[in-house]
């Protein structure tokens, strides 16, 4: 066979997460770190999001994609002991923490690692997840595809185009595509309600007087060789077209902006359990998946709208997964206490579509991570009948961030509200 | 959404902040006497935001050039400030007959002074050139 | 645009009938060549098939569709060893849900017997669950046949064209036949756009369209029915549910909405069966996907909605009279194949040495080429290596280190060789290399596909089409609006 190469840590993507996780975890300790990327170049998606709007919280600026990414690169590079392979694509992992990746001059590597950090990102939801009926013509693309053809690739795809779905690549892309002199005809969202930022929706729409139908959907595809058009309809509260409702809109585009989707594929090889709501893996509040030693963070662990998001999160998984590896001997055993200490399950209540992480240790201060389920003014979030804070203008599209303190810990046990180990965030309107 | 209401002299317009990501809902008034009264921001930056909106508003303008001799065709540019709103499709005209040559590094000023703005379109990424890259 | 090349023989329409025949020729010392409407082989109702090498259980004893379907079926293990084309004998199941449904199943199994179906079982359904164990616990009888199998229907069409053409043969695309006259010098085929083609023999397998081609010919042939037919695919996480192709008991007009194991590891659900009034209606619909989940549930009722990845539908020749149509002109030089539905995936080798001989009937000499090569050069399918032929593999070919496709795993190195192979779209390599298949439907990949066409074609992308001329996938360079510029879209 081939020889196995060893590391301490192996993080999956070099993307923003897996460059954050990377420094993170030198900083922590880690002896040798290795980063797989399957591109040529670090940076991930953040190189073909040229737009700004990066690194408002983290850096108080307001950065590019690429200029975000640069904010890490040169560390990454700088430092001899992060040893980055470009243009390799990991093949398989396993519990053990095993990897194969291919590489254009080493061929097939085979690496082990002390501890493994998934950041392979996420990607986009398509066509036949919608199952839009009609025709299958060429002019279909989702919205990242799209920017990478008109942002790196130098090809403008279409020149009229109707968006569906109000996610924040397609109104990004509504912009650009109109900057760079096609007509954008229209946003359609199937919600009564945008899922992109509103910022965006002000800045990329507003700004350009581009239409929004909310509550509508594309109900069918026309064109045989390339789109011609598309039918438009409004939809009633159970998402099925109203009758009647239909209009024809003539484009040569229809861009999808219907939702990201976490890339799990290799996570689920190495039996890591994912939480149907996220769609990313289980994890307590080092990032740690439920196999040990093995941790995620990033949109692989669920999808978020703030890059600023990732990096704290990559960080916190970084740190864990030195941590891990600095604790395990020469053979390979640990003499860690994972799994022996005493988690705590947090559940979304009424008003929570997911929270993250999903494990707990006893006692621990931990930021939460949330979505809402449908847009509120105002509303108080409570941990198992515990108020942890109020919100204003909460919307599923704005992942929303709380702490959870030792004084509520000491609340909610002494209370007696965590039987069964399971607490409950919910979030009512007030 | 922004509406604008006029009654007169008397100007009333309602618009979502972009400063940030939280996007507050901003309501300006414009006073007959021309005096602006702002609610709905949550920090200083959405007051500005709103006052600059109604006499001045601009926008920070992303965009890609041509480069030649580089591992992409297009480079990643900015403007290093925020422009006139209404010269965003001008400076598109611009920047589309502008070519560049790799090595670009962040920060390289591409176009200097911009439609007489004062302002510079800068790289907003590195480009090595191509015999450059192993 | 006139083609020096006097032919032997000319087929026209490049299906696996086609196709099939045109390897078969290739096999002789003549000229032949094959002539394609679309911009690659198989891109009719081919590419739309199910996949399903069929029994023979489902054909009247003494029809053409029953003899010639379990005569292909014996040829598709050799056929596809040959060809390297991946072919399975999964076996089909039959399955029954009523008393009345049982009789029609014994029925079939009769019906099996005579046509020499080898191998066929009759199971209760708890004997069937114990082999498919998600079958719906309603089922209560199967009829078990273990030599029907899967295969892909486009690949293989695509490999016996190669093989055909590195056998001496050649492959027109992009040529729509608009008349065909014979006269002392043979045939002469003119296309839509003013090509010519002059041959001594030709054969019609234009599927859907061949009644209009027959009638070019002068033959007084009823017209074909067409008959619509949606399928959907589910992703390969749920590609296990089933291992035999699942069949309801058949209506008259088809054989009914089945679940089908698909020789890549997943599960395809369908097909519909409409008549339609035009030839070239293959849009999907929303109460198709409704019909065939509601059904498909009641014999697997694991199967879900959002397991679906992606549809598409295709139009099969529905037969006027039940059974194939085998007729022929100009003093039996012009050969017609009508009315090729199911079975005729199965039956296309047969069919094919069938008009081979009505061919030789008619005077064209059959002589064996000494230097003929079944063999088709094996293809690189990376995914389905070991780790040491991974390994050597990448060591001779470094693009095979190079994972373009990450949803199946498709190389560089694996869409190279498809495009050497004669793939020329964005289709053509997803249909042959799976590149764009799998969860993200080409999301990712797309852009470097086209990268790829481009330049091993030596065009510039704006040119690269997803399946041929009108079909581009890009508009303009990037700033060519900004610069004043138009198109014509």
């Amino acid at each position: 066979m081939f020889n196995t190469h060893y590391t301490d840590v192996a993080i999956i993507g070099g993307g923003p997460a897996g460059l954050a996780a990377a420094l993170a975890a030198r900083r922590a300790g880690a002896e040798h770190v290795t980063v797989l990327e399957r591109n040529h170049e670090l940076g991930g998606i953040l190189q073909q999001c040229i737009h700004n709007g990066f690194g408002l919280h983290r850096f108080k600026e307001e950065l590019t994609g690429p200029e975000y990414a640069y904010r890490f690169i040169p560390q990454v590079e700088a430092d001899p002991n992060i040893h980055v392979y470009l243009n390799t694509m990991v093949l398989s992992l396993s519990p053990e923490k095993e990897m194969t990746a291919v590489h254009p001059v080493h061929g097939l590597i085979s690496l082990k690692a002390k501890s493994v950090i998934l950041a392979m990102g996420c990607r986009e939801r398509t066509r036949g997840a919608l199952s839009i009926p009609g025709t299958r013509p060429a002019g279909v693309y989702t919205a990242g595809t799209a920017q990478r053809f008109v942002n790196m690739d130098g090809f403008m795809p279409g020149k009229r185009v109707v968006i569906l779905g109000s996610g924040d690549i397609g109104l990004i892309m509504a912009r650009r595509f109109t900057m760079e002199g096609a007509k954008v005809e229209a946003v359609v969202e199937i919600m009564p309600y945008p899922a992109g930022l509103a910022r965006n929706i002000a800045q990329c729409l507003e700004d350009f007087d581009i239409p929004l139908y909310l509550s509508a959907t594309v109900t069918k595809i026309h064109g045989k060789d390339r789109v011609e058009g598309v039918t438009v309809s409004q939809v009633d509260n159970g998402w099925c077209p109203i009758p009647g409702t239909e209009r024809y809109i003539p484009c040569d585009t229809l861009l999808l902006s219907v939702g990201l989707i976490p890339e799990n594929e290799l996570s689920q090889e190495a039996e890591v359990s994912l939480d149907p709501r996220t769609g990313g893996p289980i994890v307590d509040e080092n990032r740690e998946t439920l196999i040990s030693g093995i941790f995620a963070c990033g949109n692989v662990l669920h999808v978020h709208d703030l890059v600023d998001y990732v990096s704290d999160e990559a960080e916190i998984a970084g740190e864990a997964a030195a941590r891990y590896a600095l604790k395990q001997t020469a053979d390979g055993v640990l003499n860690a206490t994972n799994g022996k200490v005493d988690k705590f399950a947090i559940k979304p209540g009424d008003g929570v579509r997911y929270v993250l992480p999903q494990r707990v240790t006893k006692g621990a201060e931990v930021d939460l991570y949330l979505r809402v389920s449908q847009p509120m003014d105002a509303i108080t979030l409570s941990l198992s009948g515990l108020t942890l804070a109020r919100k204003r203008q909460v919307r599923p599209s704005e992942m929303l961030k709380i702490r959870l303190k030792a004084q509520h810990w000491e609340s909610l046990l002494e209370a007696g509200n965590a039987e069964g180990r399971e607490l409950c965030l919910a979030a009512e309107p007030r | 959404m922004a509406i604008d209401t006029q009654i007169g002299q008397e100007l009333k317009r309602k618009m979502t902040c972009i400063v940030c990501p939280t996007g507050c809902q901003l309501e300006v008034e414009k006073n007959a006497d021309g005096k602006l009264s702002i609610i709905g921001f949550q920090c200083r930056r959405g007051e500005v935001y709103a006052e600059n909106e109604i006499t001045d508003p601009r926008r920070v303008l992303t965009t890609t050039v041509k480069i030649r001799n580089a591992s992409l065709p297009l480079l990643p540019v900015r403007t290093t400030e925020a422009i006139p709103k209404e010269l965003l499709a001008k400076a598109m005209e611009i920047l589309a007959q502008v070519e560049v040559t790799a090595p670009v590094r962040t920060g390289d000023v591409i176009v200097t002074n911009l439609l007489d703005t004062g302002i510079d379109v800068i790289a907003s990424r590195d480009m090595k050139r191509t015999e450059d890259v192993a | 645009m006139g083609e020096k090349t006097h032919y032997d023989v000319i087929v026209i329409g490049g299906g696996v009938v086609g196709t099939a025949l045109l390897r078969t020729l290739s096999r002789y010392q003549l000229k032949a060549a094959l002539l394609e409407k679309h911009a690659e082989v198989g891109w009719g109702a081919t590419k739309a098939n199910s996949g399903i090498v069929h029994a023979g259980f489902h054909n009247k004893p003494g029809s053409w569709m029953a003899k010639l379907c379990v005569a292909g079926n014996r040829m598709y293990d050799q056929l596809c060893d040959e060809l390297d084309v991946p072919f399975f004998r999964n076996g089909l199941m039959m399955v029954a849900r009523t008393q009345e449904e049982e009789e029609i199943l014994q029925q079939f199994y009769q019906q099996g017997l005579e046509n020499g179906v080898p191998g066929m079982e009759i199971l209760d359904g708890d004997a069937a669950r114990r082999l498919e164990p998600n079958l719906s616990e309603e089922i209560s009888m199967v009829l078990r046949a273990p030599s029907g199998g899967i295969v892909l229907p486009f690949e293989l069409a695509a490999a016996m064209a190669e093989n055909a053409v590195s056998n001496g043969a050649d492959v027109y695309t992009e040529v729509e036949v608009a008349s065909i006259s014979h006269g002392y010098d043979g045939f002469t085929i003119t296309s839509k756009d003013g090509g010519t083609w002059k041959a001594d023999y030709i054969v019609n397998s234009a599927g859907l369209f061949s009644d209009d081609l027959a009638r070019m010919c002068g033959l007084d042939v009823p017209s074909l029915i067409p008959r619509k037919g949606e399928e959907y695919i589910l992703d390969q996480r749920v590609g296990n549910l089933v291992r035999h192709t699942i069949f309801p008991v058949p209506t008259p007009k088809s054989k009914g909405i089945l679940v089908i194991p698909t020789a890549e590891g997943n599960l395809m659900i369908g097909p519909t069966a409409l008549e339609m009034p035009y030839k070239d209606d293959v849009s999907t619909t929303t109460t198709g996907l409704d019909e065939i989940l509601s059904f498909t549930q009641g014999l697997v009722p694991k199967i879900q909605r959002r397991d679906i990845i992606a549809a598409f539908a295709g139009i099969r020749s529905g037969s006027p009279t039940g059974d194939f149509i085998f007729e022929s002109s100009n003093e039996g030089k012009a050969v017609h194949l009508l009315g090729i539905e199911s079975p005729g995936l199965t039956a296309a080798p047969a069919i094919a040495e069938l008009a081979a001989e009505m061919l030789a009937e008619a005077g064209l000499p059959l002589k064996e080429k000494p230097n003929f090569n079944p063999r088709r050069p094996k293809v690189i399918r990376f995914k389905r290596l070991s780790d040491e032929e991974k390994k050597e593999v990448i060591k001779e070919n470094p693009l095979y280190a190079h994972v373009v496709c990450r949803c199946e795993t498709i190389t560089e190195g694996e869409i190279v060789d498809a495009v050497r192979r004669g793939a020329r779209t964005v289709d053509g390599v997803k249909f042959r290399t799976r590149a764009g298949m799998g969860r993200c439907q080409g999301g990712f990949c797309t852009p470097y596909v086209v990268k790829i066409l481009a330049r091993e074609l030596g065009v510039s992308p704006l040119e690269i089409t997803k399946r041929g001329k009108g079909s581009e996938l890009l508009t303009a360079e990037a700033k060519f609006f900004l610069k004043g510029g138009e198109t014509n879209v």
